[in-house]
């Protein structure tokens, strides 16, 4: 159980270089819901190239790296798929109307000290903590 | 050289959430359920990926980016409620099932049929989102 902490924090490193890496190399915010949203709705433009290689990356790597280092890793998605459709909606939705998701506000906003990236994480995380403690402890539904 | 940075930045994303464990989602909702068996690996994910940026965004000063171009113009200050009420319907997804885009993204080679129903649930999402948007504003100006 000790061990999970340190597991997270050197992905997490891994996550904030890979920031790093796009910024200072292309000049642009990883943020994974603007990077894929952009290519959804057609407002990449002229950044199509380099946001398709890096969702190339970020699907390849892992499928590429779980056979060798973590075979056992499994997301233990609910198997409720109404709920995988409505959660997805709400997802796509938000992050988009929001401009940012975990990834864009929380990392990259809240490094840079932006009002925005830090109320934009206070919510999504009290948006989350509430739904699931509703819906699993007081209603229990999930 | 900008996709090779791009691809580089995605893969190493993509690692950092295959071996820090987000693309689990009993981890994630286990960080939000502060009243079942309380999790912090999230924490120190959030806490390891900003430590990089910092320096990241200290670098950005008085420089320009190894492939040309410029850097994001400063953080814009202001909170609307495009801004609140996004962050609010995504954290009510998050919370139902414990996928946010990223690791929805990351974890496709192996989350089996859910974890593509979510994806193109998401990318149908993001496809409705400026009409929501529209009407988010239309109301805003009605009230």
């Amino acid at each position: 159980m000790e061990i999970e902490w340190v597991w997270g924090l050197c992905g997490g490193l891994l996550i904030g270089l890979g920031g790093a890496v796009y910024l200072l190399g292309n000049g642009r915010v990883m943020g994974a819901s603007g990077i894929l949203g952009g290519l959804v709705d057609g407002s990449a433009r002229d950044t199509k190239a380099e946001k398709l290689a890096f969702v190339a990356g970020l699907i390849g790597m892992p499928l590429l790296l779980r056979p060798l280092i973590a075979p056992e890793a499994q997301t233990h998605l609910t198997s409720n798929l109404g709920l995988v459709v409505i959660a997805g909606l709400l997802v796509g939705i938000g992050t988009r109307i929001a401009n940012g998701c975990t990834s864009g506000h929380g990392v990259c906003g809240i490094s840079r000290f932006s009002l925005r990236g830090i109320v934009a994480t206070v919510f999504y995380i009290l948006a989350g903590g509430v739904t699931l403690v509703l819906l699993r402890h007081i209603w229990g539904l999930i | 050289m900008r996709l090779l940075v791009a691809l580089t930045a995605g893969s190493l994303f993509g690692a950092g959430l295959l071996i820090s464990g987000m693309t689990d989602t009993t981890k994630v909702q286990g960080w939000l359920d502060v009243f079942g068996n309380w999790d912090p690996t999230l924490a120190f994910v959030m806490g390891g990926a900003i430590l990089p940026m910092l320096v990241a965004w200290r670098l950005t000063t008085g420089r320009k980016p190894l492939t040309g171009n410029e850097f994001p113009p400063p953080a814009k200050p202001e909170v609307d409620r495009r801004l609140v009420v996004g962050s609010v319907l995504f954290g009510m997804g998050w919370g139902l099932v414990g996928l946010c885009p990223g690791p929805a993204m990351a974890s496709l080679s192996y989350g089996g049929l859910g974890g593509l129903v979510f994806l193109v649930a998401m990318v149908v999402g993001m496809f409705l989102a400026p009409t929501f948007g529209a009407q988010l504003d239309r109301a805003a100006n009605a009230a």
